[in-house]
């Protein structure tokens, strides 16, 4: 069993959560991910690693509550366990060698994408920072990402905060004035990604994207997690979850993502419906 | 007096019509009157045959002897001096290519049940025993076992009951391996598998589960930091392999490991379970050893109308335990033989629609000796489906080889090791099972996990 040491609500649909799993928390490093398992009969779920503490053995995973299994966990409380924590697993982001890099976030993945933008900015590299969300309601981790930036661009879809307009749009603009990337990385939405990758392409900047596909053991048995990368079958846990952007087949990962979907809607309905029930 | 019906007394089953619709264990396993009378059919010949052809080599004529005699516990103390998971073997070995296809009694008639023999006894002595094993003496020395699968549970169990203090790593949050992810309810009831754990832990094994070594922690630091004097690696087959015809990435089509692992260790075919699968109406499985027919049955039980096994060559080439696939056609399920999968076939919203194939014909014999099957020119055909299974093999998994240094694997994976006793290139390292040989069955990692044991004792006694 693993304790949750600390929960916070970061918006109507996203929760931070720090586990206490020394063993993870003492290898964990940016760009990996960990696998969890709610109670007995629950599923397991990759989510990456948001931050770690390896003093207090804790790991930090911030999440989205999209399914059964993240509103299961966002039920429990500060103090509460849950049943499994695996990892780290898959590989680190590579920060070696990197002078000037753009993070592009979108949404929930920017829990993701801050303790890259963290680790390259600690390894002395300028950092240029995209994120971009819906509205000002559901921004996440600014001040954070501010701390770890040369600099900050914050969008909104409807400009309600920051700039309006998509990260594809400032990312543009800020090639287009002679900003020279020796990487872009983005970590967000399927979508976002698509079009962050086909933007960088036209400009010849290598991207890497970090992926989240369905996953079940997380450790190279499985096979759940394939994606096509440059023609070749690729495992996102073994040799991910980090690819060159470029070559992903996105509209692939896009269709397999929603392999589950109509499961997904019926468990999401029951457990609201559990959970309704209880509160009475 | 032997009994010298030309046949093997029937094992209890449940009837193929109930059964293809539950996940409840098919055989049932003999009476004590059966086991007894079965017994009686062994003629205690001279060569043994049956012995040698063991991977274990348990002295089958003896512990038969003591079946015949009603000494059940008798016979469980002989099995399990040379087998670690006696109640697993019986059910799920390839009798008909081991002992019982060298049996005397074979050569006119049936040979003697032995695997059935072999479980009734395990299934005896686990139901009649409470705590039996007490815990040996230990000696001090500490061995790491990486993966819970037959290979590391023989290998700990050999090692714990020289006094050995045991930690067994394992990566998922179950022990068992393949014998939990893979292999299903119906063949191998997981209460037995726990069972065996039981008796594993009685006897001072600890069981660390969540611990991804190559990851969490790493081979070389179990060594040097966590304190650990041996290592033995039954990490298991790895990666599944995919044929690489169009359409492999489609909605509908699993490997075997996934479509197993979803079914069995996480229990999607039960209401109260979060992991959803797929209930497809009409299931193609690709593939024709006992993973692709352990696929295809719970494909069955998940209430499929039509499962269909595709495989190239024909039935006498199928690698399955025969077992497995009589008690599969019994159940309905159809085998295209000489068939071979070209193109998985998408309707609008990317799902599968159905298989290309064409027909085959056997040729020559390959380097090993089976014949091989050759493409029948214009013979493509479909097969209509919502859902595909991939069960052709696995790849070594990379990442205990890519994290251990000095540890050496073969061309295509598998780790490196010095003959028959798994010592690897790395020193105080041993492993055996899948990760060394690719994929393989239960007995023969069992039979390598023991092999280990034997050598890491004799290395940690002579250090």
């Amino acid at each position: 069993m693993y304790k949750i040491t600390r929960k916070k609500v970061l918006n109507d649909n996203v929760t931070l959560m720090d586990i206490y799993a020394p063993m993870v928390a003492k290898k964990a490093e940016p760009g990996q991910f960990i696998i969890l398992r709610v109670d007995e009969n629950g599923e397991r779920i990759p989510l990456t690693i948001a931050d770690y503490d390896r003093e207090n053995g804790t790991v930090t995973i911030i999440f989205q509550i999209v399914g059964s299994t993240t509103q299961k966990l966002n039920m429990k409380n500060e103090g509460e366990f849950i049943c499994d924590f695996a990892g780290p697993l898959g590989n680190p982001t590579n920060t070696k060698g990197k002078k000037k890099v753009a993070i592009v976030g979108g949404g929930v993945g920017c829990a993701i994408a801050y303790p890259v933008a963290k680790k390259f900015y600690e390894n002395g590299c300028e950092v240029h920072s995209i994120v971009g969300f819906r509205n000002k309601d559901i921004v996440i981790l600014e001040d954070e990402f501010k701390k770890s930036s040369t600099k900050f661009v914050l969008m909104t879809d409807d400009g309600s905060a920051g700039k309006k307009g998509l990260v594809t749009d400032a990312l543009r603009e800020l090639i287009e004035n002679g900003e020279d990337y020796d990487e872009v990385i983005t970590i967000g939405p399927l979508m976002m990604m698509k079009f962050v990758c086909k933007l960088t392409k036209e400009y010849n900047v290598k991207t890497i994207v970090s992926m989240n596909p369905i996953m079940i053991d997380g450790t190279g048995m499985c096979g759940g997690c394939r994606l096509t990368v440059g023609g070749e079958t690729k495992f996102a846990c073994v040799d991910g979850p980090e690819f060159d952007g470029h070559l992903i087949d996105f509209d692939e990962v896009i269709a397999r993502s929603s392999m589950y979907r109509d499961f997904e809607r019926k468990k999401h309905d029951e457990t609201c419906n559990l959970f309704k029930m209880e509160v009475k | 007096m032997a009994n010298m019906s030309p046949k093997k007394n029937e094992m209890p089953s449940q009837s193929p019509d109930v059964r293809r619709r539950n996940f409840d264990e098919v055989a049932l396993g003999y009476t004590e009157e059966q086991a007894v009378n079965e017994a009686q059919r062994c003629l205690n010949c001279k060569n043994k045959p049956c012995v040698s052809s063991c991977p274990v080599h348990i002295d089958i004529p003896a512990f038969i002897a003591k079946v015949a005699k009603r000494d059940f516990e008798g016979a469980y103390a002989i099995i399990s001096s040379s087998s670690s998971l006696p109640a697993v073997c019986g059910r799920v070995c390839p009798q008909e290519n081991q002992c019982e296809g060298k049996c005397v009694r074979g050569i006119k008639g049936e040979p003697v049940a032995i695997g059935r023999l072999e479980r009734f006894v395990a299934d005896w002595h686990n139901t009649k025993i409470g705590e039996f094993s007490s815990k040996p003496e230990s000696n001090g020395h500490r061995v790491a076992i990486v993966g819970s699968g037959p290979a590391g549970l023989a290998c700990a169990g050999d090692l714990a009951k020289k006094g050995y203090d045991v930690t067994i790593f394992e990566a998922l949050h179950t022990p068992g391996g393949v014998l939990v992810y893979g292999i299903p309810e119906f063949r191998l009831p997981k209460s037995i598998v726990a069972k065996e754990i039981d008796g594993l832990k009685n006897l001072g094994v600890k069981i660390e589960t969540n611990t991804v070594i190559g990851r969490t922690v790493s081979v070389d630091e179990l060594l040097e930091d966590e304190g650990f004097e041996a290592v033995f690696i039954g990490s298991g087959a790895g990666l599944p392999k995919f044929m690489n015809i169009p359409g492999e990435n489609l909605k509908g089509v699993y490997s075997a490991n996934e479509f197993l692992t979803r079914v069995n260790l996480m229990k999607a075919y039960r209401e109260d379970s979060d992991t959803p699968v797929q209930k497809a109406k009409k299931v193609v499985v690709c593939g024709g050893g006992n993973v692709a027919m352990d696929a295809a049955r719970c494909a069955l039980r998940l209430g499929a109308e039509e499962v269909s096994v595709v495989y190239r060559r024909s039935l006498d080439e199928l690698p399955a335990r025969k077992e497995e696939v009589e008690h599969a056609m019994e159940e309905g399920i159809s085998f295209k033989l000489l068939t071979n999968p070209i193109k998985i076939l998408s309707d609008e919203n990317g799902f599968v629609k159905g298989i290309a194939c064409v027909k085959m014909e056997l040729g020559e014999p390959d380097v090993g000796g089976r014949r091989r099957p050759v493409v029948i020119e214009g013979s493509e055909f479909e097969i209509e489906c919502d859902c595909v299974i991939m069960a052709i093999g696995t790849s070594p998994n990379p990442l205990i080889k890519t994290t251990t240094i000095g540890l050496e694997t073969q061309k295509w994976g598998g780790i490196l090791t010095e003959g028959e006793n798994g010592k690897t290139t790395k020193e105080a390292v041993y492993a055996g099972g899948d990760a060394v040989t690719g994929a393989a069955t239960v007995i023969l990692a069992m039979g390598a996990g023991k092999s280990a044991a034997e050598a890491i004792d004799e290395y940690l006694k002579n250090k």
